[in-house]
This record gives structure tokens, C-alpha cells and sequence, in this order.
């Protein structure tokens, strides 16, 4: 631990000495094996960055004997990632984690350039023999929020603040609906995209936008908590997203869908150990424990915690998919059949709105 | 009438800030000092006040704290161009990425705690009432900040003090040449910029998200910059810039949550072209500006020029 805190300081002293992103980790260690990572946003940004460093760190924890993690934070996801993914392979990592989905180009670039080095890119589609894919089914846990939104909801009219408009925050969109819907078949959803992932002024003034037009309930897909402060200060709910965000809106947080990473990345870095790594598709969700819900709040009432409940129960033992038809896309086409279930990979490529969904973007 | 209130609050809540460190940076402007660190002073802003205000208890402090913390930094930034006759855009742009590293490092000890809110300056009742509100329910640092544009043209316009920068920002020499010390004029307005950067950056952390993120400005200072040449210079005007930058933000995210359905030609507008707006209309203004002559421009003569008298 105070390897960690002493890395954490270095980190942050190096970029107080002009370095920008910031630069985590020193190489101490010779003989250690090599694991980078590239992140998005600051690690303490409360929400997807935090929770993929958290990751980080259990590897730390788990085989810090034998690897030595090292990260960049802050990485734009545009050309300038190419340089500093390059430089994480060039310092040796044995195994680099591109942690966003906009460094799916940059990451099969960079690792054509590097046979022996293995990537894993985060919610990407591309792959390669050294370039492995892993996800999680966040949309599982949207569906839990969907279900409590759906009942707590007094105006029937939800708020989502998203980010931008791929699959994963789409698929989110229509799973917190759906989800809703199954309790108040008039649920209804405002939509809003701020173009950002991390951008609390804009998340906060995006989230006063939603309540003023009639949403009682607004659960975020971008990464602070900005959000849950307004619906704070408002005496209105919402959810955390990434981590359990309860302590900066003690009444207002709901519950929270938590990304748990550590699992998964210990389980790779062992494959890296062990010479066993090979590329691959994975998507966990709730059952896998990639996916978590935060202790419920006092606010949230006993029936409506036993759904909620019951759709985590659902999606653990497999008998619970909220994307099962009849699914009618916004403008009322039919577009999956009674009792068909979307498969993965139609889930992965979705780009329509569920009908409820209002949004002019 | 609660639609319009609710924008009007929303509006308020995203102007002020780029309003203070606007109006900042006109002064330091005015004196013939182009200091591009905004951003950086902003979260140093940021970052001290949400720590002071832990610290204290008391958000007074906080953002007192915050105004000493941005004008130190500007004065490191003062200390480079003024003393050391260092190019005034790069050690700017060092001064953002200096600002960005300095608040993240102090943050971290600071991550994920609570800071205590400003009580209303109004009566509460006042504040809480449901059409008053728009009068009364805001934050302190917002009446401040409108009490400043007054303050900064006024001073500007109205006072020896004022004539003085204007004279150093215009011609430095013929200002040294009469006697004046044209490096103290820009250290004082550099140090006022740097405070009023403080204090909007604090506003984030303090006010509309109070909390600690790194980089939490995400990018307000370069609005701020933007700003005062969108207002050509003016302080009355820079508050018109402030509060239309607002409409625009608030436009884009009503548009795109729907909500302007009552502006019949808003459906057909991409959201995007409202958050491409306020840099469009940079870009038109400061045409618009330069067509003009020389005068009309209203930019100081001096501007990012250092300073080297004659020996």
C-alpha cells in the first residue's frame, strides 16, 4: 500500500513538473513482469477511470510479487493515444490494457507494431491474435435501475445523461427503459448526450436541463457524480454509475451499478505469467461478478428492492434477459418478435432507441 | 413561468464562472498581458478553495483561498513574462499544464470529501420562494461576480488607477516614459486576473459540484479566453457574452432532450451546432471586429508584447 501511495505521488509530481497526461510508475524492478495501462479519464474521477485503476490495484494486490503495473491517465481518444500506447509497449509491458472504447484503432495499430506484446482493448469489436477484447454487461445492471426507476417514478418521465452514442450507453438507454416499463407500462425517457465522459459542469447543467422538463429520476452514464449532487440538492433520486457514489448524495443515490475489473484483470495477468494467454472475446456481467448493484437506499421500499432483487437473481441463474421481445423501436416498428431474445452480437452493433425514448439527437 | 425560471437558474449557473475568469483576464489583457493559463488557474482555484473550505468549515475562506491561490500562481506567471521577459503564450499554456499537474496533486488528499454549502445571502424565504428564487437563490459568489462587471468597468473607465493600465496596456514606453512602472501595473493586474480565475474555478468545486475531480473545469478557460474577445474587450459586454454562451449550452442540451419543441425550427437543428456555437461566434464577431479599423478593434496595442525599455 505505500508502494502504491509513493507511485500515486510520483505520478502527480511528475506532471506538476509540466508532464501532461500524467505518467504513473517508475520501473524499480528488473525481473518483475510489465503491465500497462491506458486510461481515459483521472483515476479519481469517481466513476469508470476509478474503477478500472481499482482493477489495477487488485492485480497489484494479488500477483504485485511477480508484475509490476504501470498506467497513463488522462488519454484523449484520438491519434495522440497511438504515441503513448507505443510507449507503454516500449518499456517493456508484457500485457497493455487500452481501457475505452475510442482507442479501438489506435490499440490494433500499436499492436501490429508489437507481435510479442499482448493488448486487451475495453468494449472494443476488433481483434487479433495479440489483441483480445473483454466487456461487461453494464446493461444488466441498468435493468435493476430500470426496474426501481419504473416503480419509484411519481411524473412517469426518467432522465438519462449520457456521454456519447455507441452501443454500450445505447444498449444502456434501452435496458434502464424496458426495465422501467415492465412496471409502468407509460414510462417514458428524456435523453440526453453531452458529448463528454467526464465533464461535471456540463453533467450538472445536463441534469438541471432534465429535471426542468419533468424527470423525477435521472441515472447517468457519464463519470462523475456530478449529477447525483443536483438531484441532491433537488430532493430528487438517481443512480452512481461505475462505483458506489452514496457519499455525495447520501439521499439522492438509489443504488449504484459498480464495474468490477480486478477479477478479470488478475485472471489475465496470470495467463500472461503463465505463457497460457490467447486472444479472446469476453463479456461477464452480473453472473461473472463483473457487474455488481451497491446496498440499495432506505428510500428504496421493500417490494421494489424484492424486484430489483429478483432481476439480479435473474440474470445470475439465466432466466431473466430484458431484451426479450416484443421490443418496438421509437418510432413503433416491431423489431424483435414475441419470445425472441437478442443475441450478444446484435447487441453489441445496436443503434436504436426502445419506443419511449425522447430524444432529438 | 417555472420553465423559464428553472433556464434562467441553469443559465445563471453556467455563465458565472466564465464570467469571473473573463473578467480577470479583460484587465490583464488591458494592461498589455496575454496570460493563457486560465485553465490552470482555475482549477488551482478550484482545488484551493474546496481545501480551504475543508479545512476552515467556512466557504468564506474557501474563497478567499482560492482568490490567493490563482493570484499566486498567476504571480509565478507574472514573475516569468515580467521579470524574465519570457514569451507570454508559452509560459500561458506551461502556466494551464503546471495548474492542471499542481491541483491534481494537491487534490488527492482531498478526494471524495463533502465540503459545507454558502447559506443564502437573502433571507431564506426569499431564496426558497418559487418565482423570487430567480432574484434571490443564488450563490454569493454569483452576486459577487455581477457586482464585479460593474466594478471592472468602472474602474476601467472612470478611474486614475484604471487610466494608468490602459495607458501601460496601449503604449508601455510612452507610459514609462512619464513616470509610471509599467512591470507593477502588470504584476497588480496579472494578480487580480489570476484571483478572479481562482474564484470561478472554485466555483465548481464549491458550488455547482461541490467536490474534488481533477480537471473538473473541463475546459472553461479556454471559454473564458474566448470571451474576452467575443466581448472586444468591454466589461458590460463581457457579461452579455457570459450569459449568451449560457443560452447557447442550455439550448444544446434542450434541444437535445427535447425540450424545444416549442421552437418549431429547433427539430431541425443538429443539437451539435448549439455547442459549436459559441466558437462560431468567436470567429464571426472577431471578423466582424477586424473589419473594422485598428480603433474599432478595441484590442490593447501592447498585447503579448513583453516589455523592454529603451536604455
Amino acid at each position: 500500500m505505500a508502494n502504491l501511495n509513493r507511485r500515486n505521488f510520483i505520478a502527480a509530481a511528475g506532471a506538476a513538473a509540466a508532464a501532461v497526461p500524467l505518467v504513473g510508475g517508475a520501473a524499480f524492478a528488473q525481473e518483475k513482469i510489465k503491465i500497462g495501462f491506458i486510461f481515459l479519464g483521472p483515476i479519481g474521477d469517481y466513476g469508470w477511470t476509478w474503477a478500472h485503476n481499482k482493477g489495477r490495484e487488485a492485480v497489484d494486490a494479488a500477483l504485485g510479487d511477480k508484475v509490476e503495473t504501470i498506467y497513463v491517465e488522462n488519454v484523449a481518444e484520438d491519434a495522440s493515444a497511438i504515441p503513448l500506447i507505443r510507449d507503454l509497449a516500449q518499456q517493456g509491458c508484457k500485457l497493455i490494457f487500452t481501457t475505452s472504447y475510442g482507442y479501438m484503432d489506435q490499440t490494433i495499430a500499436v499492436a501490429a507494431e508489437f507481435p510479442d506484446v499482448k493488448f486487451e482493448h475495453c468494449t472494443g469489436f476488433k481483434r487479433a491474435d495479440n489483441v483480445a477484447t473483454y466487456n461487461s454487461k453494464f446493461h444488466e445492471g441498468r435493468a435493476v435501475l430500470g426496474t426501481i426507476s419504473g416503480k419509484m417514478s411519481k411524473s412517469g418521465t426518467l432522465g438519462y445523461l449520457g456521454s456519447y452514442k455507441v452501443p454500450e450507453v445505447v444498449l444502456g438507454v434501452n435496458s434502464f427503459l424496458l426495465a422501467a416499463q415492465k412496471q409502468n407500462p407509460d414510462a417514458k425517457l428524456k435523453l440526453v448526450f453531452i458529448d463528454s465522459w467526464f465533464d461535471p459542469p456540463k453533467e450538472a447543467a445536463a441534469t438541471e436541463t432534465l429535471i426542468n422538463l419533468g424527470c423525477d429520476i435521472v441515472t447517468t452514464h457519464t463519470d462523475s457524480p456530478a449529477a447525483l449532487q443536483i438531484l441532491e440538492q433537488k430532493g430528487l433520486y438517481g443512480f452512481g454509475q461505475g462505483a458506489d457514489m452514496s457519499s455525495f448524495a447520501p439521499n439522492a443515490h438509489l443504488t449504484a451499478i459498480e464495474d468490477i475489473w480486478g477479477p478479470y484483470y488478475i485472471e489475465r495477468v496470470q495467463a500472461i505469467i503463465d505463457g497460457t494467454w490467447a486472444s479472446a472475446d469476453t463479456w461477464d456481467g452480473m453472473k461473472e461478478g463483473t457487474v455488481v448493484i451497491s446496498p440499495y437506499n432506505k428510500a428504496v421500499p421493500a417490494d421494489v428492492v424484492a424486484l430489483a432483487d429478483g432481476v439480479q437473481a435473474g440474470y445470475k441463474d439465466g432466466t431473466y434477459d430484458i431484451f426479450t421481445g416484443p421490443i418496438y423501436d421509437q418510432d413503433g416498428n416491431l423489431k424483435v418478435e414475441e419470445g425472441k431474445v437478442m443475441t450478444m452480437a446484435e447487441l453489441a452493433v445496436i443503434d436504436w432507441f426502445v419506443k419511449g425514448v425522447e430524444s432529438a439527437a | 413561468m417555472d420553465f423559464l425560471i428553472a433556464a434562467i437558474i441553469t443559465i445563471v449557473g453556467i455563465s458565472t464562472p466564465i464570467l469571473l475568469a473573463g473578467l480577470g483576464e479583460l484587465v490583464v489583457e488591458k494592461s498589455g498581458v496575454l496570460n493563457l493559463g486560465v485553465e490552470g488557474m482555475m482549477l488551482v482555484g478550484a482545488i484551493a478553495g474546496f481545501a480551504a473550505t475543508v479545512l476552515t468549515g467556512n466557504p468564506w475562506l474557501g474563497v478567499i483561498g482560492a482568490a490567493v491561490a490563482g493570484a499566486l500562481a498567476a504571480s509565478l506567471f507574472g514573475f516569468l513574462v515580467l521579470t524574465l521577459n519570457s514569451n507570454q503564450v508559452a509560459t500561458g499554456l506551461a502556466l494551464t499544464i503546471f495548474g492542471t499537474g499542481l491541483s491534481s496533486l494537491i487534490g488527492l488528499s482531498f478526494v471524495g470529501r463533502i465540503v459545507p454549502q454558502f447559506g443564502s445571502v437573502f433571507p431564506p424565504e426569499l431564496a426558497r420562494d418559487p418565482i423570487l428564487k430567480v432574484i434571490f437563490g443564488y450563490s454569493p459568489v454569483v452576486y459577487f461576480a455581477l457586482v464585479m462587471v460593474f466594478v471592472v468597468g468602472w474602474f476601467l473607465k472612470s478611474t486614475r488607477a484604471g487610466l494608468i493600465l490602459r495607458a501601460v496596456g496601449e503604449n508601455d514606453l510612452s507610459a514609462h516614459s512619464i513616470g509610471y512602472s509599467v512591470i507593477g501595473v502588470r504584476y497588480a493586474a496579472v494578480a487580480f486576473g489570476g484571483a478572479m480565475a481562482g474564484i470561478g474555478g472554485a466555483y465548481f468545486s464549491m458550488v455547482i459540484t461541490p467536490m474534488w475531480a481533477e480537471r473538473m473545469t473541463a475546459g472553461r478557460g479556454w471559454i473564458a479566453l474566448a470571451l474576452v474577445v467575443f466581448a472586444g474587450w468591454r466589461s458590460g459586454r463581457l457579461l452579455v457574452g457570459a450569459i449568451f454562451f449560457g443560452v447557447l449550452m442550455w439550448m444544446e442540451l434542450n434541444a437535445k432532450a427535447g425540450g424545444l419543441a416549442f421552437l418549431s425550427f429547433a427539430q431541425y437543428i443538429p443539437s451539435q451546432f448549439w455547442a459549436a456555437m459559441p466558437y462560431l461566434m468567436t470567429v464571426v464577431v472577431l471578423t466582424l471586429i477586424s473589419m473594422r479599423d485598428r480603433v474599432g478593434l478595441n484590442a490593447p496595442a501592447c498585447l503579448g508584447k513583453p516589455f523592454v525599455p529603451a536604455t
